[in-house]
């Protein structure tokens, strides 16, 4: 079933993504059949099944505190789109 | 505050764990370094990077758990926290949703003498975001730059259950978490710093009312003062807000230092909506019940503990205890001067009066001070030997605190000792008797008060350097003569 026009735009608001009329439109039927195919899982019986937590049976995958060298600055930087005074230079949100 | 409603408080407390290594990479973790120099792809958030779990993360975690009496869960897991802001490189923050690793808990503070036991909900762990500086003029600046040398270092944020009824409470409550967290080694808690944080959620409701009253969060409180006062001005703008009958709204304020009064930070963007999911990158944690008793076999002492110890080995008053062991190197101070200086209500009352003033005066803790303990143990010393006066011993304490220089040499530099020798303070008394002969003849007929005079004009001309016990014994000698 296809999602309201709302709840794209709500989804939309969430991703910071500015959709047209027709993308709106395309979306909410594409994620309407992305959840129906996502539903069928509701048809499982679930009952004492615990919740699985991770895909993998792995646990503790741990590292020790020990410090090792970064990224040279200008490595890291590099894909910035803007820079000042060796920091990203972002639009500003309060 | 009308007496009408009840105030409600819950803290959410964010502690930087003390680790070398931030929470998922092995960048360093040090305060003050040069924007950006602390990074990699990683903590960068560079697409398709992996984050592996710090192990003494975790330990200070449970570490923490112990010391706040909470259950550590054999299995927790992480989460991602989805919202964009640019001081969160990957969009998402790793924090712990459903299964955090310390569940329920408790600590105890005392206000106005009376000890109230406050619940902890739970604590998990979380990683932080970077540094938004904003250039210039914050209202005009259109940018802001972004420094990411903080972001991935290790948080354990502590959320209080709705347990405290005023401001003084919250910060009550805020001081003891700070003395566990110090004692127990998991968090340099430097609130200057950032790392220790407070978010106060407050509401007010009509006493007798059983469910609770619409609340707000305010953030950006970074001392204990600023927690007391927000809290403050925030109860006294919904109390008033509802007697003119208007509906609080449940929202995020911050707290404005300068103008002394809380902001709403609401925008008409806000759509709250973290759609946590878990965390496919991490493996869960499973903590064996050996895990934690190894790390609560190496527990360091406790405030709790340490305070019985006080009361019991010094018989320290309840209310000196609790303050010596709001901090370790507070106690530390007082444990070193007391090996020295065995009167231990002494030490603590020139701690808690003329160090702790000293130390609020500079605002500064005991830490960067260059008083040592031996030297206070010393000064206590030459007090009791008649060295010095109780009142000099003040203007002394004040230069050493100051300089850090030994008692003994402040008291030479600045010519404080008191005089003791006999012969020297014989002429003195003989001088003023010799030229008060009417107050003499008043003193031998009976008239008490006279021998107060000698005495103050032996201090007067002595500059209050002589010393009064041998003044007392010399003064009845000379008078009688
Ligand atoms: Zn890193």
């Amino acid at each position: 079933m296809a999602l309201t026009i709302k709840e794209v735009e709500h989804v939309a608001l969430l991703a910071r993504l500015e959709l047209n009329a027709d993308e709106k439109q395309t979306f909410a039927e594409q994620m309407g059949t992305i959840l129906d195919y996502a539903n069928r899982l509701n048809e499982l019986d679930t009952d004492g099944i615990e919740p699985l937590s991770h895909i993998l049976p792995v646990f503790n995958v741990l590292r020790d505190d020990e410090v090792k060298p970064g990224s040279p600055r200008e490595e890291i930087l590099s894909n910035a789109p803007l820079l000042e005074d060796q920091q990203y230079k972002v639009p500003k949100i309060i | 505050m009308s007496k009408e409603f009840e105030t409600v408080i819950g803290l959410e407390v964010h502690a930087e764990l003390k680790t070398a290594t931030k929470a998922f990479c092995s960048c360093t973790t040090t305060f003050g370094a040069e924007p950006n120099t602390q990074v990699c792809p990683v903590c960068s958030g560079f697409p398709g990077m992996l984050p592996v779990l710090n192990r003494k993360m975790v330990e200070l975690a449970i570490r923490t758990g112990i010391a706040l009496n909470s259950e550590i869960p054999e299995i927790c897991k992480f989460d991602r926290k989805n919202y964009f802001y640019p001081d969160l490189p990957k969009a998402y923050q790793i924090s712990q949703y459903d299964l955090p690793i310390c569940q329920g808990g408790f600590l105890d503070i005392d206000v106005d003498g009376e000890q109230k036991r406050i619940g902890i909900t739970r604590a998990h762990l979380e990683e932080d975001a970077g540094k938004l500086v904003h250039q210039g003029d914050i209202t005009t600046t259109p940018f802001s730059l972004v420094d990411l040398n903080r972001s991935g270092v290790p948080l354990l944020e502590i959320v209080s259950e709705p347990e405290m009824r005023s401001a003084r409470e919250a910060r009550a409550y805020m001081e003891k978490l700070r003395s566990i967290l110090l004692f127990a080694g998991v968090s340099d808690c430097k609130m200057q710093e950032g790392s220790l944080r407070c978010d106060a959620n407050v509401s007010v409701r009509p006493v007798g009312q059983k469910e609770f009253g619409t609340r707000t969060e305010t953030k950006n409180l970074n001392s204990f003062r600023s927690l007391e006062r927000a809290i403050e001005y925030e109860v006294r703008r919904q109390i008033e807000a509802i007697e003119d009958g208007e509906k609080i709204v449940q929202e995020t304020r911050t707290w404005d230092e300068e103008k002394q009064q809380t902001r709403s930070m609401r925008s008409k963007e806000e759509a709250h909506d973290y759609r946590y999911f878990p965390e496919p990158d991490l493996s869960p944690l499973k903590i064996s019940r050996e895990w934690i008793a190894a790390i609560a076999s190496n527990m360091p002492e406790l405030p709790v503990q340490a305070r019985r110890r006080l009361v019991e080995e010094y018989a320290l008053p309840e209310y000196d205890a609790a303050i010596i062991t709001l901090s370790p190197d507070y106690l530390e101070f007082f444990d070193q001067c007391i090996s020295i200086y065995n009167d231990a209500k002494i030490v603590s009352n020139w701690m808690m009066s003329e160090l702790n003033r000293l130390l609020n005066q500079n605002n500064m803790e005991i830490s960067d001070c260059r008083l040592k303990p031996a030297d206070l143990a010393q000064l206590l010393k030459l007090i009791d030997d008649g060295s010095i006066s109780g009142k000099m011993a003040k203007t002394v304490f004040e230069e050493m605190f100051k300089s850090g220089k030994k008692p003994e040499l402040i008291i030479k530099e600045k010519g404080m000792a008191l005089i003791s020798d006999e012969a020297t303070l014989i002429s003195l008394i003989d001088g003023i008797i010799r030229n008060n002969t009417k107050v003499m003849e008043d003193y031998r007929n009976g008239k008490e008060k006279a021998f107060g005079f000698f005495v103050g004009q032996i201090m007067k001309v002595s500059k209050g350097q002589a010393n009064p016990a041998v003044v007392n014994k010399l003064l009845k000698e000379r008078l009688s003569q």
